[in-house]
């Protein structure tokens, strides 16, 4: 199975390759990726430093213009795919239709994946993308159990991707507003989730209080770790209890799920983290690397090593981890 | 201008169901959507049901539409969805791609809901192309976009061979999980979870820990405070997200007809439907009627339509 992982800067995609990635994926420095923060990404001159540090070394380069393109800004879209075919990356990753269908028509060597925030769940779904636009590749939401993975793989047109490591949106991407309803800005309008100029902190005599756009996400007590306040992963009240309503704060960990995603017929493990520094790309990259190998080698005998999961643990959110959807007593 | 109700998102009792759209029917509205659109789990009404009460409605003068479910998680979702698809006795509303490839493999027209990402004309096209007669417009797109995606539309020689259709009214479908948010507040799991989301005929509602506190301790304090963003911020419905507050753009109908929009959907809820959906038809025909953002006494919302977070009011 492909390693594919994340890098938000040069630094971070060097963390990558050096570390064992099977492929790199990246954004340019704009609103039509979904990690649109400042200090972040890749302009044209970065991308191609990318693109031969990553050739060099035997690694591929996806870039991810996953975003949906915003109606005035159409053009921005349609430049990021052309920029892109110009540096002849490996392949593009794309949610939206409309622009699947540009780089389709225009650039029909252009390797296309189904980016996850397109939201295609199913078999019947992925045969649209694949026979109208002739994707690929799909990367599938992270809503799905082991058994339903296995079933959508069966009959899947198109390769697969899942992921693996890394934060854990337990909506179904690409259909979650929760951001935007709270602030103006979502993964789908604006390539943002829970946007940093919204968030307040504030330290109060009995509790630090972490806000978005002046809603009250958290309250921690002085023995708690604070995390960054994602509407999905905040405590409020329902029928008079204070609790995580919608999700703890845990990283998704599928480590132990190898052999099953292989044999279901998975064609690449993604990384999720590419606003992560380049020592968590590359302490997360190495484990994944090392437990790729460890199975590749010897598929029967494969089992998670205590050290590989101290370490994961180490740099996920609220140091828990979890086997999320595809373990399905957990939805 | 038309009218519609949206499909109920949340778990009624099967007479409830029937009753409503008994009452629906003697309204003014033009287009009903039904159908189970949230979690495949729910069993009051099967999909013969569904497919049996379309059928019963068409004869009402009223366009029936019926609306597919929109996260599909397993082979029979995917066999149920076949089923109405291929049994339909209307028009069929597609909530996800899953049921676009299904109708357009059978050469059926469709129309896109909200679920389906549409955020420009060229989206629209494709989808136009492949049989697509009416989208219902994304709930997060301002009118500025909305308005350019249609003239985009026009420009590309399509735009009046589609019809254009706002949620206007009721609580904003916002997010889908895999997770059952109900289940997790009775401490259920999923697969237990005892169709809980039947006892919350309107969801359930979830506050921010400071709206909460001051609401129950301290209710005339949080009245003061004059915080502009009401007390609920969402309303769990089993695996849905909703807003918290009821978006409301029926006064937004002359700036909707400006720019081309055909239809207003009204979403159901428990009380008040009827009423919302005669009072904008008696809008729609200029008689004089309250304020349309104090139509029935509920925190609401309209920001999305200015450009604005979703849960803003924004007045004028």
């Amino acid at each position: 199975m492909e390693l594919v992982c994340p890098a938000g800067s040069l630094p971070a995609l060097k963390a990558a390759v050096d570390n064992g990635a099977d492929a790199v994926y990246i954004g340019f420095k704009d609103d039509t990726n979904a990690r649109h923060f400042s200090g972040l990404n890749f302009n044209d001159r970065k991308a191609q430093k990318a693109l031969d540090y990553a050739r060099d070394r035997g690694a591929k380069i996806f870039v991810a213009i996953n975003t949906y393109a915003q109606p005035k800004g159409w053009a921005r879209w349609q430049r990021a795919v052309d920029l892109a075919a110009e540096l002849s990356v490996d392949a593009v990753i794309i949610a939206d239709l409309g622009l699947l269908n540009y780089a389709a028509q225009r650039y029909p060597q252009l390797p296309l994946h189904l980016s996850v925030q397109g939201s295609c769940t199913s078999a019947e779904g992925l045969k649209f993308y694949h026979s109208e636009l002739g994707i690929r590749r799909a990367v599938l939401p992270r809503v799905l159990s082991l058994d339903q993975v296995k079933m959508v793989a069966e009959q899947s047109p198109v390769d697969l991707e899942v992921f693996g490591f890394g934060s854990l949106c337990i909506m179904a991407e690409g259909r979650c507003h929760l951001s935007s309803y709270v602030t103006d800005q979502s993964p789908n309008n604006s390539g943002v989730c829970s946007p940093a100029k919204d968030v307040r902190w504030t330290q109060t005599e009995e509790h630090l209080e972490s806000r978005l756009n002046n809603v009250v996400i958290d309250r921690y007590q002085a023995e708690e770790t604070a995390g960054y306040p994602t509407l999905c992963k905040g405590r409020f009240a329902v029928e008079e209890t204070i609790f995580h309503a919608l999700e703890e704060p845990v990283s998704l960990n599928t480590l132990d799920l190898i052999p099953d995603l292989y044999a279901a017929g998975i064609k690449a493990i993604k990384l999720e983290g590419r606003q992560r520094s380049p020592a968590y790309v590359a302490q997360v990259v190495s484990v994944w690397r090392s437990a790729l190998d460890s199975f590749a080698n010897n598929p029967e005998k494969f089992s998670s090593k205590a050290e590989w999961m101290q370490r994961l643990a180490k740099v996920s959110e609220g140091s828990q981890t979890t086997l999320g959807a595809y373990h399905r007593p957990w939805q | 201008m038309k009218i519609s109700v949206g499909p109920i998102y949340y778990y009624w009792p099967k007479q409830k169901v029937l009753d409503f759209y008994q009452q629906i029917i003697q309204t003014p509205v033009d287009v009903i959507y039904l159908g189970e659109t949230v979690c495949a789990k729910r069993r009051e009404l099967r999909s013969g049901d569904w497919l049996e009460l379309a059928q019963e409605l068409c004869d009402s003068g009223k366009q029936i539409v019926l609306s597919t479910l929109t996260l599909i998680e397993s082979r029979a979702d995917i066999a149920t969805l076949k089923k109405l698809c291929a049994q339909s006795p209307c028009l069929v509303e597609a909530n996800d791609m899953s049921a676009v490839q299904i109708l357009t493999d059978n050469n059926l027209p469709f129309v896109a809901g909200p679920a389906i990402n549409i955020y420009n004309a060229q989206t629209l096209q494709l989808l136009y192309k492949k049989g697509m007669q009416r989208w219902v417009m994304p709930v997060e797109i301002n009118r500025e976009n909305l308005a350019e995606i249609m003239q985009g539309a026009v420009e590309m020689g399509f735009g009046n061979n589609i019809e254009t259709e706002v949620f206007s009214y009721g609580k904003l479908p916002l997010a889908y999980s895999a997770r059952c948010f109900t289940a997790r507040t009775k401490n259920l799991a999923k697969d237990g979870c005892k169709l809980s989301c039947i006892l919350y005929p309107d969801g359930l509602a979830l506050y921010s820990q400071s709206v909460y506190n001051k609401s129950v301790y301290n209710k005339s304090d949080y009245n003061k405070s004059g915080c502009s963003q009401g007390p609920q911020l969402f309303t769990l419905n089993g695996i849905q997200t909703q807003s918290g507050q009821c978006y409301n753009l029926l006064d937004q109908w002359p700036l909707m007809h400006k720019i081309g929009v055909d239809i207003m959907r009204i979403s159901p809820e428990t009380e008040g439907t009827v009423n919302v959906i005669n009072q904008l038809s008696n809008y729609f025909s200029g008689e004089p009627i309250d304020s349309p953002l104090t139509l029935i006494a509920e925190e609401q919302c309209n920001g999305y339509w200015y450009g604005m977070p979703g849960m803003d009011a924004v007045t004028g």
